[in-house]
């Protein structure tokens, strides 16, 4: 890590990292709106598989993406101690359904590294790049293609 | 018609604003194809509505701005410093003469002819000559929409409202009108056909009832009428009643600004002496409503004595115009706010009676004693948030009556503009809408009202000689529907002429020469910008903005629309809308675990699978057997894809569904609970449409649940009104 007093404000950047299937991920913390407990989600019909459902947050009707099918990282076990991630990059409001949430650093932009060109589809279009915190490897999600599109409810 | 006006200017306002922002953009260099659009949208709107109340000087200028932007529209006007400011100074005149006419101001802004002098300069510099103004042989579609050839001449054609005259009048019945069974309000509604007609009674002279009962004729009217129609119409309206009344009609100069051509006449037998003297009235009373009625009437002559007792009318001195301003502040209590707030109050109030179930929950548990004060409390509180909820939800829903009234207006006012004849017949006005659909439905409905009665329907002799009624009937009707508001107009006209319309699309560049279409694809091309196949130019019918900006508008409100149309029949067009936020009669079922609501409207009955006789049809298919038929079972579950065997078990119950195609279905599903109101969330907002729900709703545990759209339950080959989209791209008109 680069000496604190290099960091200028321009490239800072505050992340709040998470855990899924015991993998460290990040999204920008300008996006998150707030973290909720677990909450019991209710199914819709021909959504993809990593819809898990909807929510109610105070009277709004938000969908919940399970990060771990998302990110193609396969079925989770559901657990009550699981936390969703509310998030807003720009119009539409999701949750992330997430094993949990770790840290929220201060981060430099410069110190982000390109993927790694991988084997995986998801990690290819969902990762915009890779922060090193400690010994940990922390991925950065671009929320914008992360979301739900509409090309891939197929209809009935 | 206050209330129609103060709709107008309601509009006026949101167009403004937008007008100025597409200005501010413009100003900043940051302009686009739909910011131009949109500018001129607004303004074109104003010169409808204008032209509708008959504001001719607002037409007149917003005509002269439009022309303008119509030609940044067609890229014949290059956006330059200059012009940006002129655009500007032409906004800010708008805004004036629109504020002018809201407070029923007549005087005409020093700069007014100026302004519209420059606005014609800056399109004349571009104006193509005439004779390309009917396009034969031009194949650039631009050339049409622009034809400042009609500009601003006056009385161009039929209902022109340049040619129309201001008339001032005072109509002062005697008690012998009332005993000849004379009716003031016939005559008034007579006038009213002639033209914009305000209306202000003066009642400030009458006597209190328990003194001289029926010693004068009651309450002196006092009339501002704007007509074409020539005087002798005017007084044609009041030939019975000579010798009955008092009557003095003024004719205004056509700006209204001064009276110097004012005439006064007096009934026969009725000089002014002799009502000066008061013989029919109180002295005093007659000769101030006199004066009144002069200072009124005539702002340019002498200034009504100061040492006239004016106690009794307060308001005897002013102006006509100030009356009317008057007139239009003390209508209806109430109160703009910001949908956004009302939103919201609406979730928090939701999210207070979910917490409210829940602590009533945990109170119940705990086993307290039913006497206990707190227990009592929860009693209260539950009737409170109760209301409360109700209360807030009816701020948002409204009935559409009031969209309609002003439909029917624009029914009239049209059919006058056009020389046809046509009525209104509306259907369903007591359907609750979202406030935000029924406002933004205004405009497009306006055009699409419009283009009916000017496009649809025929010219009465035409109408004659097929045999047609003579007055062209158009027909609004609106209900809700699986949780959409379902908005159709039909007009019993002569259907689209699809050669006409195929020629028209060709001959702008829209579709290649030849190409195959089906007759839903041509009807279809209707809605493509720029397209319009009425040639002339009018202050009323659109320049093609119409139906494209119909669809657009719908569609941003997350509706669609379609259209059919049977030749020598007539046209219809539906709209569907969601519901965002209305209130829904819903069944709440379970089907695979998940709560789900059925709508009750398309509901006809629900049966036991146990007690109903249910058959196998093939492989898997089951039907139900009732009194009247055999009737498709669906298993809601299968259906939603929440289970994959369909499973119609003994302890299942069956919803018999019935859609308004009268296509019927029965919904198979595990449980039924409860019939009960749901709020309705649309899903559109954060995810999008899902095939076979309609919206959301969120229960009483705080539990999201769906609410299917039960049209969308039937087999598949019997649905009906498939959501409509064309491969047309909006706003690329010119390529193919």
């Amino acid at each position: 890590m680069s000496d604190e007093a290099q960091i200028t404000a321009s490239t800072k950047r505050e992340i709040v990292s998470f855990t899924v299937q015991d993998q460290a991920f990040c999204i920008d913390i300008g996006h998150v709106l707030e973290i909720r407990g677990w909450t019991q989600t209710t199914t819709l019909p021909h959504a993809p598989d990593y819809v898990k459902g909807l929510m109610n947050l105070r009277g709004t009707v938000l969908p919940v993406l399970d990060m771990s099918r998302r990110l193609g990282l396969g079925s989770a076990e559901p657990s009550n101690r699981d936390v969703i991630i509310i998030v807003r990059p720009e119009e539409m409001t999701v949750g992330f359904l997430v094993e949990a949430v770790s840290d929220i650093l201060t981060v430099n932009n410069d110190e982000m590294t390109p993927t790694p060109d991988v084997n995986s589809a998801e990690t290819k279009s969902f990762i915009e790049g890779i922060f090193t915190h400690g010994d940990q490897l922390i991925r950065a999600v671009d929320v914008r293609s992360i979301m739900p599109t509409g090309a891939e409810v197929h209809p009935q | 018609m206050n209330e129609l006006l103060e709709g107008f200017f309601e509009e006026c306002e949101e167009l403004l604003e937008v007008l100025s922002d597409g200005l501010d953009a413009m100003a900043a260099g940051t302009v686009d194809e739909d910011t131009i659009n949109a500018v001129f949208r607004s303004v074109h709107s104003i010169k409808g509505g204008a032209g509708a109340f008959g504001m001719e000087v607002l037409v007149e200028f917003s005509h002269a701005f439009e022309n303008v932007l119509d030609g940044m529209r067609s890229g014949k006007i290059e956006l330059s410093p200059t012009l940006v400011a002129l655009l500007y100074q032409a906004g800010d005149h708008l805004s004036t003469l629109v504020e002018a006419n809201a407070q029923g101001d007549q005087n005409v802004p020093t700069a007014h002819d100026a302004l519209i002098a420059d606005l014609k300069e800056a399109c004349s510099a571009i104006a193509p000559p005439p004779e390309e103004a009917d396009f034969e042989g031009t194949a650039d579609l631009n050339d049409f929409d622009f034809m400042p050839l009609t500009i601003d001449v006056p009385g161009e054609g039929p209902g022109e409202d340049f040619a129309s005259t201001q008339y001032e009048i005072r109509f002062a019945p005697y008690p012998s009108l009332y005993e000849h069974g004379l009716e003031p309000v016939l005559m008034l509604r007579a006038l009213g056909e002639l033209g914009d007609l305000q209306i202000d009674a003066r009642q400030d002279h009458l006597a209190p009832l328990s003194e001289q009962p029926q010693s004068d004729g009651g309450v002196i009217w006092l009339l501002q009428l704007k007509t074409t129609s020539p005087r002798q119409s005017i007084e044609q309206i009041f030939e019975f009643t000579r010798d009955l009344c008092e009557l003095d009609i003024f004719e205004m100069c056509a700006n209204g600004a001064t009276s110097e051509t004012s005439i006064r006449r007096f009934p026969e037998g009725h000089d002014p002496q002799r009502i000066a003297d008061g013989e029919d009235m109180g002295g005093d009373e007659a000769a101030k409503a006199t004066m009144a009625a002069e200072t009124a009437f005539a702002p340019a002559a002498e200034p009504a004595p100061t040492s006239l007792p004016v106690p009794s009318a307060p308001d005897a001195s002013a102006t006509g115009s100030k009356s009317s301003k008057v007139s239009r502040k003390s209508g209806r209590d109430t109160l703009r706010v910001e949908l956004d707030r009302v939103d919201r109050l609406v979730n928090i109030v939701g999210e207070l009676v979910i917490s409210e179930a829940m602590l009533r929950q945990s109170m119940s548990d705990t086993e307290m004693s039913s006497n206990s004060s707190a227990v009592n409390a929860m009693v209260q509180l539950k009737q409170l948030s109760g209301e409360l909820q109700e209360s807030v939800m009816a701020i948002r829903a409204q009935p559409v009556r009031g969209l309609f009234q002003r439909m029917s207006r624009i029914v009239r006012e049209t059919a006058r503009e056009t020389g046809k004849e046509a009525c209104l017949v509306t259907e369903g006005d007591a359907t609750e809408v979202d406030k935000t659909v029924t406002e933004r439905l205004v405009e497009p409905l306006t055009h699409m009202i419009r283009n009916a009665v000017d496009h649809g329907l025929e010219h009465p002799d035409i109408r004659e000689g097929n045999g047609k009624p003579k007055v062209g009937t158009v027909s609004l009707s609106a209900a809700h529907r699986s949780g959409r508001i379902q908005i159709q107009l039909r007009d019993d006209g002569a259907g689209i002429d699809r050669a006409k319309v195929l020629q028209t699309a060709v001959r702008k560049g829209l579709i290649a020469p030849g190409e195959e279409m089906s007759e839903a694809d041509i009807d279809n091309l209707l809605f493509m910008p720029g397209f319009s196949t009425n040639d002339a130019v009018s202050n009323l019918s659109g320049r093609g903005v119409g139906m494209d900006v119909v669809r657009s508008e719908i569609q941003a409100l997350g509706g669609r629309v379609s259209i059919s149309s049977v030749a020598g029949r007539g046209t219809t067009f539906s709209i569907s809308l969601p519901l965002t936020l209305a209130v829904l009669e819903g069944m709440i079922v379970s089907v695979a675990g998940e709560r789900i609501v059925v709508p009750t409207t398309s509901l006809r009955e629900t049966v036991r699978v146990s007690e109903a006789s249910v058959h196998v049809m093939g492989q898997s298919g089951q039907v139900l057997s009732i009194r009247d038929g055999l009737i498709p079972i669906v298993d809601l579950g299968t259906r939603l894809g929440f289970r994959n065997v369909d499973s119609c078990a003994a302890d299942q119950s069956l919803l018999l569904i019935e859609a308004d195609s009268g296509r019927r279905v029965a919904l198979a599903v595990d449980q039924v609970f409860d019939q009960r109101e749901v709020v309705i969330k649309g899903l559109e907002q954060n995810y999008q449409q899902i095939p076979g729900i309609a919206a959301a709703t969120i229960l009483g545990d705080g539990r999201i649940a769906l609410i299917v759209d039960t049209d969308q339950m039937i087999p598949l080959g019997s649905s009906i009104g498939e959501p409509f989209e064309t491969a047309i791209e909006i706003g690329a008109p010119n390529h193919v």
